[in-house]
């Protein structure tokens, strides 16, 4: 079996299987929870893991999805699954606007300009109060699926459907991001982070692909901000503030920002342990900075794929 | 026979400070020209400007008629130039496979959406792709390693990976970079065989290389730089007598050792 199919199909059971060893419902909330950040940080294995590329400002994608599925249906009167795709249209559009020129910078200079960008997103939302409802959030109308199903006769608590939503939502993302690896554009893309000199002399547009990275890895925050939104029916500025950015650069660094399932790893573990230990939420935002840390020193490739390669010897090979 | 690459007073300055000066010559289709030199005499200069990463000062360069003069490298590498680099530049994550296989990007490129979405159109240029990349891999010696990640193998390996690359652009001209530095007596035979080869098949060569055996017997033409000018031009054989020549690899005392042993 190709590694792709096996990923997929491992990651197909654990949501599957997951369910079996839920001590309560409540455990599907944080379980759909979890797939909604895997979205995001499968985005930034794209962006980060493939291209070499980092970004301290996706949240505000995050957001732009969010606030759509808020905002679209009741001023456009648009359905919440239209919303859901102006979301990306918008957040796609600002990521190649925006991609276009700060794309040009390196290293921390990109992460700074991101930074900015996601910066100035939360800001507009906390400042436009007359539209978004300010600091305080905003209400999300109902995805309605529920209600469809309860017609069609398939009564189904919230907690369930979200779990089974956001996690067929998560490995779409995941089978689309493992195409990506073993295609052209996933090669061109990892060959420029080896080798920015070697890939343009190989006749890869650096730019172009760099570009085409940063806005498939703006779509994921997008979705992924739509579907938090419309799973806890209040949104706040907060999803698209640099905490969430910074959470979802770690969740990825965390498991091996080069693998998706490595990287949906790092979403499981720093999305539920704060749900799960009480003690730990109040500080999660030093733990976010101390894993950050130990994470680089001793596993500069990810928890998964270091305890991968210590399973098989060095290298893998 | 008109020249394939036309190198025409091509100049670079950085900072007031004159790197290559006024340097002309011309590459065949099929040639072996060979650009020598003491170390800082500007060839690594001359290629990252012939190869669009530098821009000229002064100057133009022409490849087949047309002036290509500060290109962006990816439209040059789809006009049919390549090169590869003095100090490796592979992809350290990827295999070897995979190294050679993004030397086939100009032709297999299908689209970010068809890439995602795994179609067709995008597997099957993957699978064209790989099996033209192990054909080329076995061409440099190295199929055994295919799937190995480029950063665990050896320099020698990577020199001739980095060779295998690319010729995976099927290019027209090909500038090798000290192909043979730092490669064993083995090796270096290997990698004069394998230039010898690629020149067969109507590739033309622009290569810069230190061990002057190898130039002197591979190369058709010469093409000698000193502190980023011109000083000979020619033969192997006529370059070898040149008394500046000379004095500028050995130094005016190494020069009169020379023609006092000599006389």
């Amino acid at each position: 079996m190709k590694p792709k199919h096996l990923s997929l199909l491992v990651l197909t059971l654990l949501v599957v299987a997951a369910p079996f060893f839920f001590p309560s419902g409540f455990y599907y909330r944080i379980g759909a929870l979890i797939f909604i950040n895997a979205i995001a940080v499968t985005g930034l294995v794209i962006l980060i893991g493939y291209a070499g590329q980092i970004s301290l400002g996706h949240a505000g994608f995050a957001g732009i999805g969010a606030y759509a599925c808020a905002l679209a249906p009741e001023h456009l009167g648009l359905p919440p699954v239209a919303a859901i795709l102006l979301g990306t249209a918008l957040s796609a559009a600002l990521a190649w606007l925006v991609g276009k020129p700060i794309l040009r910078l390196h290293g921390y200079y990109l992460g700074v300009a991101t930074l900015g960008l996601g910066i100035l997103i939360s800001m507009v939302l906390s400042n436009e109060a007359q539209w978004t409802g300010g600091p305080d959030g905003i209400a999300v109308p109902d995805l309605g699926l529920r209600g469809l199903l309860r017609d069609l006769g398939w009564r189904i608590g919230a907690g369930e459907l979200w779990y089974g939503l956001a996690g067929t939502v998560m490995i779409l993302g995941a089978w689309l991001a493992l195409n990506l690896f073993d295609s052209p554009t996933g090669r061109a893309l990892r060959a420029l982070h080896g080798s920015e000199v070697a890939a343009r002399t190989m006749g890869i547009d650096v730019a172009r692909h760099k570009l085409h990275a940063f806005v498939v890895s703006a779509v994921y925050a997008s979705v992924s901000g739509s579907l938090l939104a419309l799973m806890n029916r209040l949104i706040t500025p907060d999803v698209a503030g640099f905490m969430h950015s910074v959470q979802m650069v770690t969740m990825a660094v965390l498991g091996g920002v080069g693998s998706v399932l490595g990287a949906i790893f790092g979403a499981t573990i720093l999305t539920a342990l704060p749900q799960l230990l009480t003690v730990f939420h109040q500080y999660e935002h030093m733990v976010l900075g101390l894993v950050m840390i130990l994470v680089m020193i001793f596993l500069p490739d990810g928890l998964l794929p270091s305890l991968m390669k210590r399973l098989r010897g060095r290298d893998g090979e | 026979m008109s020249a394939l690459l036309e190198i025409d007073g091509l100049g670079i300055a950085f900072g007031g400070i004159t790197a290559v000066d006024d340097v002309s010559f011309a590459v065949r289709a099929g040639e072996i020209v060979s650009v020598i030199g003491p170390n800082g005499a500007g060839k690594t200069t001359l290629f990252n400007m012939i190869s669009g990463l530098y821009r000229p000062s002064q100057g133009k360069v022409r490849l087949e008629g047309a002036e290509i003069t500060a290109m962006e490298p990816h439209l040059l590498a789809r006009r049919g130039l390549s090169r590869t680099f003095q100090n490796l530049q592979v992809f350290g994550e990827m295999t070897l496979l995979e190294n050679v296989m993004v030397g086939h990007h100009l032709r297999e490129k299908a689209g970010v959406l068809s890439d995602l979405l795994g179609l067709p159109a995008s597997r099957q240029k993957t699978r064209a792709s790989a099996e033209s990349a192990l054909a080329l891999l076995a061409r440099v010696g190295l199929e055994k390693a295919a799937y190995r990640a480029a950063r665990t193998m050896s320099y020698g390996a990577l020199k001739r990976l980095e060779i295998a690359r690319a010729l995976a652009l099927a290019p027209k001209i090909l500038l090798l970079d000290e192909p043979a530095a730092g490669c064993n007596a083995v090796e270096t035979e290997e990698i004069d065989r394998l230039i010898a080869e690629i020149a067969r098949a109507g590739v033309a060569i622009l290569l810069v290389e230190h061990d002057m055996k190898l130039v002197m017997k591979i190369s058709a033409h010469l093409v000698v730089l000193d502190h980023g000018r011109k000083i000979a031009e020619g033969a192997p054989a006529e370059v070898a007598r040149d008394p500046q020549v000379i004095a500028a690899y050995l130094g005016q005392h190494g020069q009169e050792q020379v023609l006092h042993a000599e006389g």
